[in-house]
């Protein structure tokens, strides 16, 4: 099942004839890239969406990153730590990649940023959102990059946006683990900073599908319910919800609806609001031809999962045209990534000191109706509010967000839970 | 083959193989090292599978109590990282075997499927506890180990590893061979022939069993201990029920009732996996059959290959020690 093809684009090859040909004293210099997503288990949909992303940039460019071509290495890490940790290793010790990138857990991430501390190779995230690896823990990390997000970043502002609502009571019913956790937690904080109330938390274990116990504890005098699936979880809570009869309004993190489940999901989710750093409904021009030209090329809408690899080949790309073309070590390009500003799909994107990017949040709600001119209507995170340029740190200021814990089951503590 | 000559045979394979690691590429020699701390695991099962005849399928948890271990005390204690590694070693043996040892008082008294379902119930305890005791295991994000340990060599070289690994190996092996070959080990292999019989015999076949439970539990523990530091990484991922079943599949490949096949199986397992996984795409369809035709054409595993080339050397059956563990 493990899928360890090494494919050098033809187009690389090719390249490098045509230069070889041309007898110039500059070769093109090749960057390995050793590529880790599950390929298998029940990620694998996740980790097909981020090699398209990724296959999809260097495609559009021609794999020609400023004159350096890319080689890129994929390994299966089946979503599981250990797994990915000796896949890894394999990839710095046998193929020498220059850097290593992927990863689609929290925990995946937390097992992979000390191998790069270790081996002393830069670790791209583009997915692995876990809060720590850009707070707390960030400086036993050096090699460590996020192109992604933290848990926490979108549901930060959203706290606020449920308090415009008018929202007082909310229950959160959330995976039990720590995606799950410092999802809520973000939520939790900014929201009762605004003089709401999370009433109630529920933990069903990861993987959940049967929300037959889970639901009808659910508080009924909630003004509304704050979900945080991911994968398989996130078809069947809505449906299993709106079978028990539910009127509140159902608010939640991204992945509860991204674009790798959203089609799969029926109409009960209309209306649903969910917060993410993307949505495949973004009406930008940029956007537009991104998922026309991503629809073309793999037959389906693209996800977050194919936007963040997309767009750190971009970030890349951005270094690479600095230096340009050579491999500038791997302290010297984190300082340089460090430093890259893109116009992305999903909008401005820019790190921050703890390198972790500083990016707009979207509110979105679940619409059916047809957009970029497919004939058929779908459903689709149309985006209703856009809270621009927000860091991980949101307005707390980086000194005083980092002296509390990480989010986590018990905190922030459940003071108005009855 | 005498067993002197198979003990020259082997002595001879693992001195090959301490000469030679060093000089493999520096991926090569990880995957040599994890491979030899899953024989340990694997010839612990095999205490209990080939020779008693008792298929556990929970094997993983006393690596995975053993790895715990090492990565809690590392992290929280700061204990294990320099000579008191080896107290972590002899620590790890001590509370898996001590695990087994309560998890034995449930599973010992049931034999053939139903001990293959309590073991995999227990082992899914472990599992369970690993998973949701958020603050001590750190839950689904497991433990990064600080580092490996340092005494008067570095263990975070890899080479350096490897040796301390190879030399527990060694030690395991010789140990275990020991104990099987003993009137001990012996007893268990008439357990596993006819329980009934060693009973009317007078001998105490309950605990006997339960010694086995415990020992095999406690290489298991020792597996673990090595494991953490392997991976530098602690994960409840090293702790499912596909670790143990890892481990059932090793000892059938290699052969059941002979030590050294479980050894055999855990390197071939391991390097189907992860080496020829990097090669190529289709690396499932050979382990798959590599089982399949185990399974039908050497019912007594890759070891009973030297045993089906010496056919006319066979009078009484098979060689001593590798019967097929389903007779029992």
């Amino acid at each position: 099942m493990m899928a360890a093809k090494s494919s050098t684009l033809v187009v690389a090859g090719s390249l490098a004839i045509g230069i070889g040909l041309m007898g110039m004293g500059a070769v093109a210099e090749e960057i390995r890239v050793g590529f880790i997503a599950p390929i298998t288990g029940p990620f694998a949909q996740a980790g097909k969406d981020m090699v398209n992303g990724w296959e999809m940039y260097t495609d559009e460019v021609k794999n020609d990153f400023a004159g350096a071509t890319i080689k890129f290495i994929l390994e299966d890490d089946q979503a599981k730590p250990p797994v990915g940790v000796l896949k890894a290793e394999k990839l710095i010790r046998q193929d020498k990649v220059h850097l290593i990138m992927g990863g689609v857990l929290a925990s995946t991430g937390y097992a992979l940023a000390p191998v790069s501390t270790r081996e002393k190779t830069l670790y791209i995230a583009p997915v692995a959102a876990a809060d720590d690896l850009t707070q707390r823990e960030a400086d036993k990390y050096p090699y460590f990059v996020r192109t992604g997000w933290t848990s926490s970043q979108p549901t930060h502002p959203f706290g606020e946006w449920a308090c415009e609502q008018g929202y007082k009571r909310i229950v959160a019913i959330a995976a039990d683990y720590a995606f799950g956790y410092e999802t809520v937690g973000g939520f939790q904080r900014t929201f009762e900073e605004c003089g709401g109330k999370i009433i109630q938390k529920i933990w069903p274990p990861l993987g959940t599908i049967d929300f037959g116990p889970f639901i009808p504890s659910i508080k009924q005098d909630a003004d509304a319910i704050f979900t945080l699936m991911v994968g398989p979880m996130s078809l069947q809570f809505p449906k299993q919800l709106a079978a028990a009869g539910n009127t509140k309004p159902v608010i939640g993190g991204g992945t509860s609806y991204d674009e790798f489940t959203l089609p799969s999901m029926g109409d009960e989710v209309i209306g649903h609001v969910s917060v993410l750093q993307y949505s495949a409904a973004l009406d930008t021009p940029k956007n537009a031809a991104f998922v026309t030209k991503y629809r073309e090329k793999y037959g389906k809408v693209p996800s977050y999962f194919s936007e963040t690899t997309y767009t750190t080949g971009q970030m890349i790309h951005a270094v690479m045209q600095q230096t340009g073309g050579k491999w500038p070590g791997t302290e010297e390009f984190v300082k340089l990534i460090s430093a890259v500003k893109v116009d992305a799909v999903r909008g401005p994107v820019s790190l921050d000191d703890k390198r972790n990017p500083v990016q707009n949040i979207y509110v979105k709600r679940v619409e059916k109706k047809k957009m970029f001119g497919y004939d058929k209507e779908e459903l689709w995170n149309t985006v209703i509010k856009t809270y621009p340029n927000v860091s991980q740190f949101w307005k707390f200021g980086k000194a005083e967000f980092l002296k509390q814990p990480v989010y986590s089951r018990d905190f922030p503590p459940c003071k108005f839970c009855e | 083959m005498t067993s002197r000559t198979r003990a020259v045979a082997v002595a001879g394979v693992l001195l090959g193989l301490a000469l030679i690691a060093p000089f493999t590429n520096s991926f090569v020699i990880l995957l040599i090292t994890r491979a030899l701390i899953l024989a340990i695991l694997a010839m612990s099962l095999d205490i209990l599978l080939g020779f008693t005849g008792l298929p556990s399928l929970g094997q993983a948890a006393y690596l995975g109590i053993g790895a715990y271990l090492t990565a809690i005390l590392a992290t929280k204690f700061d204990f294990g990282l320099g000579w008191s590694f080896w107290a972590v070693l002899l620590l790890g043996m001590l509370l898996a075997a001590a695990t087994a040892a309560f998890f034995g008082l449930f599973a010992v008294r049931a034999s053939g499927v139903y001990f293959l379902m309590i073991t995999l119930a227990l082992g899914q305890c472990v599992w369970g506890l690993a998973y949701r005791w958020n603050s001590m295991t750190g839950g689904d994000n497991g433990i990064n180990l600080p580092r490996r340990p340092a005494f008067a060599i570095q263990l975070a070289s890899d080479v350096a590893y490897f040796y301390v690994v190879f030399g527990l190996f060694a030690a395991s092996l010789l140990a275990l061979y020991v104990l099987v070959k003993s009137p001990f080990g012996r007893s268990l292999e008439g357990i596993r022939e006819r329980e009934v019989r060693m009973r009317t015999l007078g001998y105490n076949t309950w605990l006997h069993k339960y010694l086995a439970f415990i020992i095999a539990g406690g290489f298991g523990g020792l597996a673990g201990v090595l494991w953490a530091h392997a991976n530098g990484h602690v994960s409840p991922e090293d702790v499912v029920l596909t670790t143990s079943v890892d481990a059932l599949l090793m000892v059938v490949l290699g052969g059941p009732g002979t030590l050294v096949g479980g050894a055999i199986g855990a390197a071939v397992v391991l390097f189907l996996r992860e080496y020829l996984s990097t090669l190529v795409p289709w690396w499932q369809y050979v382990l798959g059959a590599v089982y399949i035709l185990t399974i039908l054409y050497l019912p007594d595993g890759l070891m009973g290959i030297a045993a089906r080339g010496r056919r006319s050397d066979i009078v009484l059956g098979r060689p001593e020690g590798a019967k097929d563990p389903a007779v029992s």
